[in-house]
């Protein structure tokens, strides 16, 4: 077996107005044909109008073991939500 | 009127996107890396969708009622009236590549100058090739610079590739006596005027793939008149198989 | 460490009884497992075997019906069945980016398989004769894999089951149009309609044995469905299965090759349903272990593809790194 064929992660746009989504990985040697690849793979079907690849090596993931600390501190900040104010009866447009 | 010079010559473009888009079927399966085995059959079904359109085409204008598959399936080898080039078998992925390259190159041309045609179905087939014609292009070429511009191995498998290739780029440029007076009545467009503009393209591509352009070869011909290479009876043979055997039958 | 990349982190746990507890408890909340995510080491081996295997079975998947690419009779069923082997494709190649979130590459697994050391699905063993076996095909041997693969869609391993949604949403067409192809000869002349009838007869036990071993013999079983890789048991799927195809056989005018097929008001829990005739498991692990009938052929088709495209990948990989050396001296 010869050297490993580098994996990039595929993202793909519906449409304009959406973000583009993670849609799954594929081999290829460089950007472009990672593009193309992507193209022919996940967009056979008229997924999108726009892709991005990224080399997976080169994304940075938070670590699952930390996500309590990362996550967790969030959950009880209750006064960032709107829901967490009351308004009174007959007061609108806030 | 010119109505059979028509119907013939759009058999002539028909039958080339047919016999490419059934050798790129033939390697479905056998990619030298997955991902192309999503890619090729992609062109592959670029081609076949356009030959059907333009068979169905040619069935009206010739007037005599025959459909998409009484010319695909029911011709004899010396009724099939593609170029040479889209016959040529699939030799290895450097031969894939080029023959996609050189064809798509001229036929994006072709597309481009037929989006004027007098012939409403020919715009439109224009139209939606031109994308597709890009994309070829775009996709055999970036395999091009690659196998030229990789390996040793690659490099030796392309030149091998441009020098088996070359008798047959010819061709391509030559408007048999059909695709002349459709020129003449402006349904086709001439296939002469795409010379220069091909060559430049294909220089561009093989400077970055330090391939060597091809040398100036006596043409191979034929292909419009059906008279074709020893391969294509094989292919006719395969793809026309069912139909032979069971005459009549509906799939 | 403050951060960590996507692939190919150490996700082995200690394995205490507390955190496989612990696991157990997210499963069962119907959480999914992500890549990341510490996980039992045979949670992560059965994922990878199974996958591997149902990826291996995409691409093996594609040559028996490939096979009859280049005679397809009509140019509407010749773009129809390329576009469908290479959904096969595509499905292998989302299956094999699933396990490779596992930490296994796909050039190992593809290794395994020209080694001849992993399994994929039997049924590909088997010949494609006629026209007739691509309608079979995509009528008993896909409505096979989407019965065993709609549940899949909530596999607790997430991109596994990310991979599964979007290979069902596609598989949706290819049934129908084996079906379709299936119409049309039971419709057509006598030699089509035995062509009909004489796929049948060739793929339906093998199309059953798809479901695997009976639930008693399962070996990884029980487990799997502990761990909601799995969701129902094979003969469970398996008796939908039958019970969706017979009444499809009726309508084709189509005999199955089972003179013990018969309605059952007892099964189903008292819904009814078909009792079939007892599988030839023998022909099952001979088949399974390579003795099919295609099988040398079919490794020998992928070793083929794989070797004579070694140039090409080297190609690919030798431009890059022209590039990217140019690049840096660039920069």
């Amino acid at each position: 077996m010869t050297d490993l064929m580098p994996i990039w992660e595929v993202f793909v746009r519906p449409r304009n107005g959406l973000a583009h989504k993670h849609v799954g990985s594929l081999h290829a040697g460089d950007e472009e044909l990672a593009l193309q690849a992507a193209r022919d793979v996940y967009t056979r079907r008229n997924e999108g109008n726009s892709i991005w690849v990224v080399r997976s090596e080169h994304i940075a993931a938070s670590d699952p073991d930390r996500a309590a600390e990362n996550f967790q501190p969030s959950a009880d900040k209750v006064y960032r939500h709107p829901t967490f104010y009351s308004v009174p009866d007959g007061v609108e447009n806030l | 009127m010119g109505c059979a010079a028509f119907a013939r010559a759009l058999l002539e473009l028909a039958d080339d996107h047919l016999i490419l888009g059934h050798r790129l079927s033939e390697c479905c399966g056998h990619a030298p890396i997955l991902e192309e085995d999503l890619a090729m059959p992609n062109l592959a079904l670029d081609l076949i969708g356009r030959a059907r359109e333009l068979y169905s085409r040619a069935g009206e204008v010739e007037g005599l009622g025959r459909s998409e598959d009484e010319f695909a399936y029911l011709r004899s080898e010396r009724e099939f009236l593609n170029c040479l080039l889209v016959e040529r078998p699939n030799r290895d992925f450097a031969h894939i590549m080029l023959r996609q390259f050189y064809f798509s190159n001229f036929m994006e041309l072709y597309w481009l100058r037929a989006a004027d045609s007098r012939d409403a179905t020919v715009r439109g087939a224009a139209a939606k090739s031109v994308n597709e014609m890009k994309y070829h292009i775009r996709h055999s070429g970036e395999w091009i610079v690659r196998l030229g511009d990789g390996t040793g191995e690659s490099a030796r498998r392309a030149a091998e590739a441009v020098g088996e290739l070359q008798f047959y780029i010819d061709e391509l440029f030559i408007p048999s006596a059909s695709a002349e007076i459709c020129f003449e009545t402006g349904l086709l467009p001439d296939r002469r005027s795409m010379r220069e503009e091909w060559d430049q393209r294909v220089e561009r591509v093989f400077t970055m793939a330090k391939l060597d352009f091809p040398e100036p070869v006596p043409a191979l011909t034929g292909g419009r008149t059906g008279r074709h290479d020893e391969c294509l009876g094989h292919l006719l043979a395969e793809m026309q198989h069912l139909q032979r055997v069971y005459p009549g039958a509906e799939w | 460490m403050y951060s960590q990349g996507l692939l190919k982190q150490d996700t082995a746990a200690v394995e205490s009884e507390e955190f496989l507890a612990a696991f157990q408890d997210r499963i069962d909340a119907e959480e999914k497992i992500e890549p990341n995510d510490r996980m039992p080491a045979a949670y992560r081996k059965t994922l990878v075997r199974q996958i591997g295997q149902h990826a291996h079975s995409e691409i093996v998947g594609m040559l028996p019906e490939g096979n009859w690419i280049t005679r397809a009779p009509t140019l509407k069923r010749k773009a129809a069945l390329l576009a469908k082997v290479q959904d096969e494709g595509g499905h292998g190649l989302y299956l094999y980016a699933a396990a490779e979130t596992l930490g296994v590459s796909r050039e190992k697994m593809t290794g395994e398989l020209l080694a001849g050391t992993a399994k994929y699905s039997s049924i590909f063993n088997y010949p494609t004769l006629s026209w007739a076996d691509i309608g079979a095909i995509g009528w008993l041997v896909d409505g096979a894999a989407i019965m065993n693969q709609i549940p899949l869609c909530r596999c607790s391993y997430g991109p596994y089951a990310r991979a599964m949604i979007r290979i069902c949403r596609e598989e949706s067409f290819h049934q129908r149009q084996g079906f379709e192809i299936m119409t049309r000869l039971s419709q057509g002349s006598s030699e089509q309609k035995s062509m009909a009838q004489d796929a049948l007869d060739r793929w339906w036990w093998p199309s059953l044995m798809m479901f695997g071993p009976h639930d008693a013999a399962s070996r990884h079983s029980e487990q799997s469905m502990k761990w909601k890789i799995k969701r129902f048991t094979n003969d469970s799927l398996r008796q939908k299965f039958i019970d969706a195809i017979v009444p499809q056989a009726e309508y084709l005018q189509l005999k199955i090759p089972d003179p013990e097929l018969k309605w059952d008001p007892e099964r189903n829990d008292g819904a009814g349903g078909y009792a079939h005739g007892p599988i030839d498991w023998d022909e099952f692990r001979r088949v399974l272990k390579g003795q099919g009938p295609m099988a040398r052929e079919r490794l020998r088709a992928r070793r083929e593809a794989w070797e004579t495209g070694a140039w090409v990948r080297e190609a690919a990989l030798a431009h890059a790194d022209k590039r990217d050396r140019q690049r840096a001296q660039v920069a």
